[in-house]
């Protein structure tokens, strides 16, 4: 069962092959035996799955049961999930019991799927490989002295090693596409205001956006149908209807229009990762894709931009954290101040607290303008340019990342080279345009990732060209030796 | 234009525009995060790093650009009346609150 997809456990499941509760047991087993390997969670919730299980199978029995009935998945530890413990991967919120339900959390369980758990994750999201977090780092399934990438790391290894068909996660900077590429998995960012972000704890409220990791582009059709939509509890949520991203999935690539990004096959790239995604590249060509080079020339400055923009936005999110309504709170505080200083400093890790002082610096009075309202500025450029690149192509590729997984410990010394992960995955974030990573070969054993990014709102034509290219290989069908 | 060989430091040494203690204790006081003296010199020198590299959008000329201010063109936040949406739940909330008693949240003395 556990090497099935999202849309064969619904056939599965309707036709009465296996039970929702089976189904739920295996997987249960699977997550707590590897659990002492990867590490893939933070809460494993096998009493509340197994009676939503059983719920589901009562549904199925009775008929006309919602589309995802009786589907396991699991949800990145940033939604929160009414009752249970939402951590964000960090000491701040270890003991945070979510007393609501995040948009995405309720549309999924409407949709009926069975939640078997909270995945682990770099610290508020902030991470590139998941070595953040509090509740120490994710392995690679692939190779367990690897980082999965991050931050939704937990997410993208437990998809990997078929403990989950499909997870939730969250992008800001890359967050969802970087560990699928790292976990040779395929993830999806939609388009900024796609998805709710009702109740996903913020890290940069202008970058972030939440999305699926799953095996196959079906599957994350499948899984981002139901999440997405309007909502009128997120004030940046789009009054937009949500296509069938299903439905358009075979729609047949002669004439598709491809830009290959000039800028990701720079001095970076290791060639290794370059000929995958030359390949990949044949592949839709002998589809009938007709693909150009594109340059975007301000492309290269989206790492400092987003150095700029994330941490602004994050030392004012995180602001709320004062050890006084929820999260973690010092002991014996001496006067108002001792208390937020010292909660602070206890409840925070140090890639947080980093980040908390450098968005503090660059809106200090003196380095506003030079910093933050100049970032805006190039931010701007950096749109200007994919808006255009998008009036000559339908579909932008490149590699998702520069190199394949990384050992753990290579770069957490410097935060500028650990930054440099997301060098072609942030452009997304700035022009809150929709991207997704599909594994497309592999080098020395290890999975990459071929990323596609689209205009505003073309999720549709995303996951199409990601099916068809999935239709015509096997990178997505392959899983690491110990979790087959 | 723009400097390759600093997005990727294999290839350069990052020359740092460095930040000194002054700096970070200004910061760290704003920021309200209490340092202890062992973290200090890795945010120095982390800290200059990052100025450093955000530092290369001064190189870019941005004189004919407005700031961005959503990142979907054309598009404004929503507003809605000014009305009561949400029932008083202070209780279901209180409960993750460190420390709160008869509906209060209580924190060290303010007023002597």
């Amino acid at each position: 069962m556990h090497s099935q997809t999202v849309a064969q456990l619904v056939q599965g499941l309707r036709q009465r092959k296996f039970s929702a509760t089976e189904l739920a047991r295996d997987l249960l087993g699977r997550i707590e035996r590897a659990q002492g390997t990867l590490n893939a969670f933070i809460s494993i919730e096998s009493e509340a799955a197994l009676a939503a299980a059983a719920e589901a199978d009562r549904q199925l029995a009775l008929g006309g049961a919602p589309p995802l009935t009786g589907v396991p998945i699991a949800h990145k530890d940033i939604f929160c999930a009414a009752g249970t413990r939402t951590t964000c991967g960090s000491k701040m919120l270890a003991n945070f019991v979510s007393p609501y339900d995040a948009t995405v959390v309720s549309r999924l369980r409407a949709a009926g799927v069975v939640v078997l758990g909270k995945t682990n994750m770099d610290e508020f999201a902030m991470g590139s490989s998941n070595e953040t977090s509090h509740f120490g780092p994710v392995r690679n399934p692939w190779d367990p002295s690897r980082v999965p990438g991050g931050s939704s790391g937990g997410s993208a290894a437990a998809v990997a090693a078929r403990l989950v068909p499909a997870a939730t996660a969250t992008d800001t900077g890359g967050s969802i596409r970087q560990p699928a590429a790292l976990c040779g998995v395929s993830g999806i960012k939609p388009t900024y205001g796609r998805v709710s972000r009702y109740g996903i704890v913020a890290f940069a409220s202008s970058l972030d956006q939440a999305g699926v990791i799953a095996r196959t582009a079906e599957d994350a059709a499948l899984l981002l149908g139901a999440m997405a939509g309007f909502d009128e509890r997120d004030s940046t949520s789009v009054e937009r209807e949500v296509p069938n991203y299903h439905a358009a999935l075979e729609r047949p690539l002669r004439g598709l229009r491809v830009g290959v990004l000039k800028e990701c096959f720079d001095q970076g790239l290791d060639p290794g990762v370059a000929a995958c995604v030359h390949a990949a590249l044949d592949v839709l060509r002998a589809q009938g894709a007709q693909v150009r080079d594109m340059s975007l020339p301000n492309l290269p400055l989206s790492v400092p931009t987003y150095y700029v923009v994330a941490p602004a936005e994050c030392s004012s999110n995180l602001a709320r954290f004062d050890g006084v309504r929820y999260g973690h709170r010092c002991q014996q505080p001496r006067d108002l101040r001792d208390l937020y200083e010292r909660s602070r400093a206890e409840g925070f890790g140090a890639e947080v607290k980093r980040r908390i002082m450098t968005g503090t610096y660059v809106l200090s009075a003196g380095y506003y303008d030079a910093y933050y309202l100049k970032a805006q500025r190039v931010r701007q450029l950096i749109t200007d340019d994919f808006a255009r690149a998008f009036g000559a192509v339908d579909v932008l590729i490149g590699p998702t990342t520069p190199t394949a997984a990384f050992e753990l410990g290579a770069k957490t010394s410097d935060p500028v080279t650990m930054y440099l992960n997301d060098i072609y995955t942030i452009g997304a974030n700035l022009a809150g345009l929709p991207a997704m990573s599909i594994p497309c070969g592999f080098v020395d054993a290890l999975p990459v990732g071929l990323q596609l990014i689209g205009a505003h709102f073309a999720e549709e034509r995303l996951l199409n060209v990601a099916h068809r290219y999935q239709l015509a290989t096997d990178w997505h069908q392959r899983a690491p030796e110990s979790y087959r | 234009m723009y400097d390759f060989a600093l997005i990727f430091p294999k290839n350069s040494s990052v020359t740092s525009m460095s930040l000194s203690r002054r700096d970070i204790d200004n910061i760290a006081q704003l920021a309200r995060l209490a340092l202890s003296e062992s973290e200090i010199p890795a945010y120095i020198d982390s800290l200059s790093r990052i100025i450093a590299l955000v530092g290369e959008l001064d190189h870019v000329d941005t004189s004919a650009v407005a700031p961005m201010s959503h990142p979907l063109p054309g598009l404004v936040q929503r507003q809605r009346p000014d009305v009561v949406s949400e029932e008083d739940r202070h209780e279901l909330y209180q409960r993750n609150a460190p420390q709160a008693m008869a509906g209060l949240y209580l924190v060290p003395r303010v007023l002597e």
